[in-house]
């Protein structure tokens, strides 16, 4: 039996299931604008996504910092995070722990997100300090998607930290998000057939890394494979792997359109959904209780 | 700087009485859950069950029973192990978990904003949400008690000195001699857990003589730091997303590939 087992549950449940996936989608897309942005060659046609990017990823950094805060024991301390409490104004800060640079990394991001979402709702050509802003934003949402899941290795949890691959599974989901949650709204906002079909094109990309990372990362639990014999085993397989990953990748191949479960950004939000909720109830149904004593 | 001090609980002498949870749970002011109403186990003679916000100590009640007349009772408090290298300090973003001058392991009540990070890196699942406080709790070694001179409440009320409390150098010693003395009486499953300061976590400040597998008890046979998956987890995660950056770059660059290659117009190919 794994030494994980004998852990007891953190209580992490729907606030910040909705966090990782709200932090996923924001860094993801955030990433995916600032990368049109730098190498898009300025194409005006593109514009629509890197502005609906810019606004998922400030709308999804100040979503992000109130679900974590909500789901506090005691909220109003939030702050205890980024300063000394009794020796304040002296930073909070441990290089070595995923909670406290990730606490870091959200305050950044949402300030580049902030900067270049005003910078890009000014309609001019961006500076040169603006497309810094957005580099040094991409680099911290891609960092906001994947530290979650350093975080839940970080512990002494089943599966999170059984498996070194939770960060990279999550960064690749929050791309997939992200270029999803892209797809779905920056149509509206005037996208061009070239940068949805780019998008379009990405997102397929996305998923089969990803599908290769939560490959291994299953591989990675052989030792503890009795975890999935379960509802969570059974959510994984026909809810990430076959509704969030397979049938949007046949959708993407095979464009048919439609709405619904037809819509393959919307299967993938989803599957990246499914895939945090597995993540975290899976673990937090394995109970010290169950091995604490001879009865149970 | 005064020494190490922590518990040596010597589990065979341990008789269940369960009064060192009560002096615990009286001198540190721990409410009962639920407001007293609390369900009956079902499957076991312990209710208490586990270490929890309002349990800081616990016994355990190992039943080891093939049917109503083979087997036997293993009983076991349980507590904070106060590790050498904690885990719950390692990952406390608020610095609420501090390392006290007696090399114990104590939750800061009005620093901790309750994020639980701590109860998840515990490798002993000790921690848990206190719901009155809406902070992390565990317990502190009494630590208001050694700061003048008394030992530990739970220690203090154990009627059998199953738990003794003192300098950790000379607790060792008085578990080394009593593990010999039950070899030489033949119980040869005999041993101590977390003695060892060049073993798991650099040894644990409150250790136990048990007599069978640390998993019969409830106990990881070798704890870990939360930090050990730190370096690889973040490495693969790096590499991913090196992965698809790469991968966005070369559809931007197939993208005006097509482009050329279609030599149209259009608002993109102008740029």
């Amino acid at each position: 039996m794994s030494d994980t087992f004998f852990t007891a549950s953190p209580h992490w449940r729907w606030l910040i299931i909705l966090y990782f996936f709200v932090g996923g989608i924001a860094g993801g897309s955030y990433f995916i604008a600032a990368l049109l942005q730098w190498f898009g060659r300025g194409r005006p046609e593109d514009r629509p996504v890197i502005r609906t990017g810019y606004a998922l990823g400030f709308w999804g950094a100040i979503i992000s910092g109130a679900l974590l805060t909500l789901d506090l024991g005691r909220p109003l301390r939030f702050w205890h995070m980024l300063f000394q409490s009794e020796h304040f104004p002296s930073l909070m800060f441990k290089g070595w722990s995923p909670i406290s640079f990730g606490a870091w990394a959200i305050l950044l991001f949402g300030a580049c997100a902030a900067l270049s979402w005003w910078e890009e709702r000014r309609e001019r050509a961006p500076t040169l300090l603006a497309k810094l802003v957005a580099g040094l934003g991409g680099i911290f949402g891609f960092f906001v998607a994947g530290y979650t899941g350093v975080l839940l290795s970080v512990t002494n949890r089943p599966i999170w930290a059984d498996s070194p691959w939770l960060g990279a599974l999550f960064l690749a989901s929050g791309a997939s998000t992200g270029a999803a949650a892209l797809l779905l709204f920056s149509r509206r906002r005037g996208a061009s057939e070239r940068s949805i079909r780019w998008l379009e094109s990405f997102d397929a990309q996305t998923l089969i890394v990803e599908l290769v990372i939560l490959i291994i990362f299953i591989a990675s639990l052989w030792p503890i494979r009795q975890v999935w014999i379960s509802f969570w085993g059974f959510l994984l397989l026909a809810g990430v792997v076959g509704a969030g990953i397979l049938w949007p990748l046949r959708l993407h191949l095979r464009p048919s359109g439609g709405a619904g479960f037809r819509n393959p950004a919307l299967m993938v939000l989803l599957g990246g959904f499914l895939l945090r909720v597995v993540v975290l109830f899976a673990s937090n149904s394995i109970a010290v209780r169950h091995v604490a004593s001879g009865g149970g | 700087m005064p020494e190490a001090m922590g518990f040596y609980t010597d589990t065979t002498i341990c008789i269940g009485c369960k009064a060192c949870e009560v002096a615990c749970k009286n001198w540190n002011q721990l409410p009962a859950e639920d407001g007293g109403i609390r369900e009956l186990s079902g499957d076991s003679y312990d209710n208490t069950r586990k270490l929890d916000g309002l349990h800081w100590r616990h016994v355990k009640f190992i039943e080891q029973f093939d049917g109503p007349y083979n087997g036997r009772w293993l009983m076991m408090s349980d507590v904070c192990k106060h590790c050498v290298q904690a885990g719950c300090l390692e990952v406390c973003p608020t610095g609420a978990i501090i390392r006290t001058e007696f090399d114990t392991v104590v939750i800061q009540s009005d620093v901790c904003n309750g994020c639980r990070a701590c109860i998840a890196a515990c490798p002993f699942g000790v921690i848990d949400m206190n719901p009155a406080a809406g902070t992390a709790q565990k317990c502190t070694l009494c630590y208001d008690r050694m700061q003048v001179g008394l030992e530990p409440a739970c220690a203090k009320a154990c009627p059998t000195d199953s738990i003794q409390f003192g300098p950790i150098a000379e607790l060792r010693q008085r578990a080394n001699k009593r593990l010999v003395q039950l070899k030489a009486q033949g119980e040869k499953r005999a041993r101590l857990y977390g003695d060892d300061p060049n073993g798991p976590l650099g040894g644990l400040n409150s250790f136990y003589l048990l007599v069978d597998e640390p998993e019969v008890y409830g106990l990881p046979k070798d704890p870990k730091l939360p930090s050990r998956s730190l370096k690889q987890s973040g490495t693969f995660a790096a590499a991913s997303g090196a992965v698809l950056g790469l991968l966005a770059l070369v559809g931007l660059r197939k993208r005006r590939m097509d482009e050329i290659g279609e030599g149209a117009g259009g608002p993109g190919s102008q740029n």
